[in-house]
């Protein structure tokens, strides 16, 4: 999991640097790769934690807290791309009025 | 009073035509806008040729978003009343002065033309007649009084509901939710008769797949809109 997480960081920095990730987007997944790192270090909260949820075996439980932690991150995704699509839906629609605006425009200012 | 026919079109170069004259041949002044979302067919120049105006999106949005930007326009161009006509050729234009006549009647805020009411030209396969039944009861409670034809197209709205929608309108399938979002600004609808026929050319979006995600997205559609409720109708 340790070495999962660096790979994340890793991969995502990358993308960044060559702007495939916005850095704003990237802070979800960086700080994602962290908390799993630091869990995956930690074997006293791993042990803790699945006591906690009735796990027998602490991996399973840190592969649990990751996939929450994942669950988490694309909850954040789904409202950033919802607001992206209202965004791009109102602008698409003014593109549409201001198109069909000028061009009514263009009409009545044609010389006879 | 200004009157606006809006057609909302994707990829219907073989009906759009027929649909713009049989609307001017019934009522001949009253201008005709064609919202295009982005066909990749020649709708936009049929429509055109056929005397209509194009707003012709430059994405596809879908239904919900192209009826709203039809909507939008015609608000922002004062106008006071605006008839939605499918162009797919389904909706018989011959009704549209029943539909008018009720809006200005009535003063309600919509006017749905519907095909249960004289029975006449009923044209739903069985999956669409059973969904027809079960969102008539489901909206029996919510809009506290009976609707024949939710998932009608063939709507008029006033200014006041052209004021509402230009502002939100549900994107996908919209039909039935509009009519919970009328129905959260308690504003009034009513139903008249028009007729339904036989798609005149092109394939309905609703796939089978489709047909099986339509209620359980406006189901959720109805139920977020619920919970945005100001108050109960008096």
């Amino acid at each position: 999991m340790a070495v999962f997480s660096l790979v994340m960081a890793g991969l995502v920095l990358a993308s960044v640097r060559r702007a495939h990730i916005r850095v704003e987007y990237s802070v979800s997944w960086l700080a994602a790769a962290m908390a799993l790192l630091v869990l995956s270090r930690w074997r006293g909260f791993q042990e803790w934690f699945a006591r906690s949820i009735g796990v027998g075996d602490p991996t399973v439980a840190l592969l649990m807290a990751g996939g929450a932690v994942f669950l988490v991150v694309l909850y954040r995704f789904s409202m950033v791309m919802s607001h992206l699509k209202d965004a791009n839906i109102a602008l698409t629609q003014h593109v549409a009025i201001l198109e069909f605006r000028l061009t009514s425009l263009d009409e009545k200012i044609q010389p006879r | 009073m200004k009157l606006l026919i809006l057609i909302p079109a994707y990829n219907e170069e073989g009906a759009v035509g027929s649909v713009i004259k049989e609307v001017r041949a019934v009522i001949p002044d009253v201008p005709v806008l064609v919202v295009d979302d982005c066909s990749t067919d020649g709708t936009v120049n049929v429509a055109r040729e056929s005397g209509a105006k194009v707003l012709a999106l430059p994405y596809h949005l879908g239904l919900g978003g192209c009826v709203q930007a039809g909507y939008r326009l015609a608000f922002e161009l004062d106008y006071d009343y605006v008839i939605r006509v499918d162009g797919d050729g389904q909706h018989d234009p011959r009704d549209i002065p029943a539909i008018l006549e009720a809006l200005e009647r009535e003063g309600c805020e919509m006017v749905i033309g519907s095909r249960f009411l004289n029975g006449s030209g009923v044209h739903s396969g069985f999956l669409r007649a059973l969904g027809i039944v079960f969102f008539r009861a489901m909206l029996r409670p919510i809009l506290g009084r009976p609707v024949r034809d939710p998932t009608s197209g063939f709507v008029g709205v006033n200014r006041t509901a052209l004021a509402l929608f230009s502002r939100s309108f549900p994107l996908e399938y919209p039909e039935i939710e509009a009519l919970v979002v009328l129905q959260r600004k308690r504003f009034r609808f009513v139903e008249v008769p028009s007729r339904m026929r036989p798609r005149r050319a092109g394939r309905t979006t609703i796939t089978a797949l489709k047909s099986l995600y339509y209620p359980v997205h406006v189901l959720l559609g109805v139920f977020v809109n619920v919970l945005k409720f100001e108050g109960r109708r008096k």
